[in-house]
């Protein structure tokens, strides 16, 4: 069996999503972990430099690449999957079975676009600047110049919309990996009873963690419980 | 004991064969006991349709002790009806009360066509199993029963996984149509027996091949199959079906 028949049968397509969706679930751990440097109640400093780490050195790049090429194909590979398994019952039933199943697990598809809609305008707020456009420069002093992203932040956030938006987006992410991040163990064959209700409980709790973290920035920002 | 009688509201879809299309068609039923099941109240209606004149439902059916996966029927917009852990012939008219309307589907499925009203041909199951579903023996005398050693576990898992009626009940669960429950119980049965060991890695790219030419959708993981199987089968073997699959397919020629 060649690589390409394993990874494009129905089992393989699943084995995709799994491991871009793991590799998705410790990227979030790592800009969480960065972003959370604006509460350092520093004015941002801390979060320059985290954020010019990030930009101006090679690992963070290479993984940058790696990122893209994960979120483009956890994307296509999605509505792929989606429109396929969609198109293997022309006639539905009169009455839906929903009993069985948690509503966010059957809607993955909803729950991925608000993201991918998310994406789209969190990378015009942020990521396009910095990496295209040009931001505003600070001097953390002795000439160290960085992106001031911090005060992008601050003015994006100043929005009652943009924060609203965020924070839904946030909501959606953590139904995604209320189903996601167990799922994705269970594609990749984890079948033993005691590590599955272990990766249950991380997976809900990292459903719950990771997006409010997310969503206490924009927040913080338009509260001003950081300066 | 006395009997509660009931009557009751019938959505029956009515098809002639796989290349019309179907439409709901109602019937009222009278006088149906509460200690009938399911069928036997079919059965009934059947014999009036016959009376008058119409033509009799097609369904699915054989054993009629939940044992031989025959039947079928989406009611009430579950496989086998309200009960848990039941198959259709196995349910009874106490789960409904007098007046209630049924609604009665056949599975849907593009991989199960439509042979009549609430038949489907569900013999892609027979290929999935044809594809891999067995074992080699040795010819002669057969072996003694007790000759292999095998774990006290791995036989009630193997034994839990060969509960699987093949009935199709957990593809028409699933929202996308997906055959994995059934054939991770097939493949999980022989991969935790030594018996199952010759044809292992084999087995299972056989079969995920057979079930994908089938036309069977790809598992999401939600559990609507676990749900409503009749025969309780675990999701877990599942995962075990896809652990089976990432090692037999990295490590293949």
């Amino acid at each position: 069996m060649t690589f390409k028949q394993m990874f494009t049968s129905s089992v393989g397509k699943k084995l995709v999503m799994a491991f871009t969706g793991i590799f998705l679930v410790l990227f979030l751990v790592v800009h969480a972990g960065l972003n959370a440097c604006i509460w350092a109640m520093d004015g941002g400093v801390m979060f320059n430099k985290a954020g010019h780490f990030m930009g101006s050195y090679v690992v963070p790049r290479v993984l940058e690449i790696g990122l893209f090429l994960g979120i483009f194909l956890h994307i296509i590979q999605g509505y792929m999957l989606t429109l396929e398994n969609r198109s293997k019952r022309s006639v539905g039933y009169a009455v839906s079975y929903k009993d069985g199943s948690k509503w966010y697990s059957r809607s993955m598809a909803i729950l991925g676009t608000i993201l991918l809609m998310f994406f789209i305008i969190h990378w015009k707020h942020f990521w396009i600047p910095s990496r295209i456009t040009g931001v505003e420069e600070i001097d953390l002093g002795n000439g160290f110049v960085v992106h001031n992203l911090y005060a992008v932040m601050q003015e994006t956030f100043q929005s009652l919309w943009v924060v609203i938006f965020y924070v839904i987006s946030c909501i959606s992410l953590g139904y995604h990996l209320a189903h996601g991040f167990q799922s994705a163990f269970k594609t990749i064959g984890v079948h033993n009873k005691k590590y599955h209700v272990l990766i249950s409980s991380i997976g809900y709790g990292f459903a719950i963690v990771i997006p409010l973290v997310f969503a206490l920035m924009p927040i913080s920002f338009y509260l001003h419980w950081v300066n | 004991m006395s009997q509660n009688k009931m009557n009751l509201k019938l959505k029956v879809w009515r098809q002639k064969n796989a290349q019309t299309t179907g439409a709901f068609v109602t019937y009222n039923v009278e006088g149906i006991s509460d200690e009938m099941s399911f069928l036997e109240m079919l059965d009934i209606l059947n014999e009036k349709l016959i009376t008058e004149g119409g033509e009799p439902v097609a369904f699915d059916h054989d054993c009629r002790e939940g044992i031989c996966g025959m039947c079928s029927l989406y009611i009430n917009g579950k496989p086998h009806g309200p009960w848990q852990a039941n198959t259709t012939c196995q349910l009874h008219m106490r789960a409904f009360k007098d007046g209630e309307t049924i609604v009665i589907e056949p599975w849907r499925a593009n991989s199960f066509p439509i042979v009549k009203d609430l038949t489907v041909d569900r013999s892609a199951f027979d290929r999935i199993i044809q594809a891999g579903g067995y074992i080699s023996v040795n010819t002669g005398n057969a072996v003694d029963g007790n000759s292999l050693p095998i774990e006290k576990q791995n036989a009630d898992d193997a034994f839990a996984a060969a509960m699987c009626i093949g009935c199709g009940a957990c593809v028409a669960a699933c929202k996308n149509s997906s055959a994995m429950l059934f054939l991770s119980a097939k493949v999980s049965h022989l991969a935790l027996l030594p018996q199952g060991a010759p044809e292992r890695k084999t087995r299972v790219l056989s079969m995920v091949a057979q079930m994908d030419k089938e036309g069977f959708g790809s598992c999401t993981n939600t559990g609507a199959c676990e749900a409503t199987c009749p025969k309780e089968i675990s999701i877990a073997n599942i995962a075990r079906l896809n652990s089976e699959y990432l090692s037999a397919g990295l490590t293949s020629e």
